[in-house]
């Protein structure tokens, strides 16, 4: 399938907290938005992909945008790791002639208690958090926290490498109008000074919380033609989850950095033609900050150990970095959409939209989760 | 210490509750596979290399830490009062590369915020306790073998 299909269009609400409409409400927004980028009718949708996480069932967003018959709905399990996937698994479906024109989208309120799960007590718990919660090892940050102790440990990392990149993608998103942190400088002096949530991570390590919607539509390379905004390709995609693995906290293989993110980097780049140092950009998938170490070099960019000199030397900056990363400010700095507008940032910048243009962009990676089983997307223009 | 609204385990899941009986005894037990010479946690229904029945074992219950995290607000309610407190994965000595999530205490039944103010460090030793926090869960935590 690889070019075969196409990202035709996009489409973002504004991004925020305490937002007054429902998931339902702002997911509609985002796919009519992505709907008439591409310049295609509701009607002629006949596909849906999406997280498992997602609230809202398939069948609200067809009666409320007036979608065609459906022949093909998937859902992705695994929260942060399934938004590459759900668009793969969409494109896939028109790759083998079970649809045409599928929407994939993310809603969601995150700014409410109600959408975090681990803010609520569940009566027994018989999946595998019952070895890890119990002990108060709760939150994803305390999950993710364990590995970025590790890392430090095994490789000399530190808060200040964190900071880094926290930093840098503050500065993608002060030049981005969408961005929720457009306004608040971050230095690296009030990165150190953050309050700890699990430590080592602090305040600043930490994804938005974010209400907000976004959402994509995918076509075959001959319907994208006629369509209003410049196609992206999907050139390859993949998923991955390893053996032995859990979903996070995912601390009981022998090796945690050579897990999901590992597995979806060997398929993708078995299935490309792109190397990764043909990559112009990437968008990797940022809940908390030292994922983007892990990813780095997991997806092929840094030896094992060596994504924190590649930091510190400026690899991800927007500005004269080797492989910028998350330049629209990512899920620390832009919005937290589970990911979502990670590939909406790189659709923009193969289009040459971007609010931080990297010049001549051709190809872009981009991500789902680093502790998750997970997916990639190799976009090209 | 209360542990009213605490996170509790099903404790009576066919797969896992050998585990769950043997700490209720004090004993750290795992799984392990006599065919393939092979010890897992967390558990498995059977072995996944030969799909034959895994049996339970005790341990010795000493490991050294694999990595820590000293937890902070904002938290579940119940745990919020006991912040900041830490939590270790430990590798157990005598199965490397099996490893156990568990809070670091002073003393068997303590809080979980006692040892917050002493000094952890990656490689630590230490040893195995019980903490219960409600009839059927008692649940394994860990004590430093060497004070600092």
């Amino acid at each position: 399938m690889k070019d075969q299909i196409a990202i035709v269009g996009i489409g973002e609400t504004t991004f925020g907290k305490g937002f007054m409409e429902s998931e339902l409400q702002l997911g509609c927004i985002a796919i009519g938005r992505a709907l008439d980028d591409a310049g295609i009718a509701a009607k002629e949708v006949d596909a849906l992909a999406c997280y498992t996480m997602e609230d809202t069932p398939e069948f609200e967003f067809s009666r409320n945008m007036g979608f065609g018959d459906l022949s093909y709905f998937s859902r992705i399990n695994f929260g942060g790791g399934a938004g590459c996937a759900a668009v793969g698994q969409a494109a896939m479906a028109i790759a083998a002639g079970q649809a045409n024109v599928a929407v994939v989208w993310r809603a969601r309120k995150r700014s409410g208690k109600v959408s975090r799960f681990w803010a609520q007590t569940p009566p027994r718990i018989s999946t595998h958090w019952k070895w890890s919660q119990p002990w108060g090892l709760l939150r994803p940050v305390d999950e993710v926290g364990l590995l970025t102790r590790r890392y430090f440990h095994e490789y000399g990392a530190s808060r200040e490498t964190l900071g880094r990149i926290a930093v840098t993608l503050r500065k993608h998103a002060l030049e981005n109008p969408r961005a929720m942190m457009r306004n608040r400088l971050l230095s690296i002096e009030d990165y150190l000074q953050g309050r700890i949530v699990s430590d080592p991570l602090c305040l600043y390590d930490n994804c938005l919380e974010t209400d907000g919607a976004v959402a994509v539509v995918l076509a075959h390379k001959d319907r994208a033609r006629d369509c209003k905004s410049k196609p992206i390709y999907i050139h390859a995609w993949s998923q991955g989850l390893a053996t032995d693995q859990q979903n996070m906290p995912n601390v009981f293989v022998p090796d945690p950095f050579t897990s999901a993110s590992t597995v979806a980097a060997h398929n993708l780049w078995q299935r490309s033609d792109i190397r990764p140092e043909d990559v112009d950009l990437a968008q990797i998938y940022d809940a908390f900050s030292s994922l983007i170490l892990f990813s780095l070099e997991a997806y092929g960019f840094c030896g094992r150990g060596e994504a924190a000199a590649f930091v510190e030397a400026g690899g991800i900056s927007v500005r004269g970095g080797q492989l910028p990363v998350n330049t629209a400010g990512g899920s620390l700095s832009e919005a937290y959409v589970h990911g979502f507008n990670l590939i909406t940032e790189g659709v923009r910048q193969l289009r040459g939209d971007a609010a931080n243009p990297v010049a001549d962009a051709a190809t872009c990676l981009v991500t789902s989760c680093d502790a998750t089983p997970t997916s990639a997307l190799l976009l090209r223009n | 210490m209360t542990t009213e609204n605490w996170v509790l385990p099903d404790t009576e899941d066919p797969v896992d509750a050998p585990f769950w009986q043997a700490t209720r005894e004090r004993r750290l037990v795992i799984q392990h596979c006599i065919s393939c010479v092979q010890s897992y946690y967390p558990p498995r229904v059977h072995c996944p290399a030969c799909h034959g029945k895994l049996e339970w074992r005790d341990i010795a219950g000493t490991g050294r830490i694999w990595s820590y995290v000293i937890v902070h607000p904002p938290l579940l309610r119940a745990y919020q009062p006991h912040s900041p407190y830490p939590i270790v994965l430990v590798e157990l000595d005598d199965h490397p590369g099996l490893r156990l999530v568990g809070n670091l205490l002073r003393e068997a039944e303590g809080a979980i915020n006692t040892a917050v103010d002493q000094a952890i460090a990656i490689g630590d030793p230490v040893r195995v306790t019980f903490r219960t926090i409600a009839d059927d869960v008692v649940l394994p935590c860990w004590i430093k073998t060497t004070l600092n």
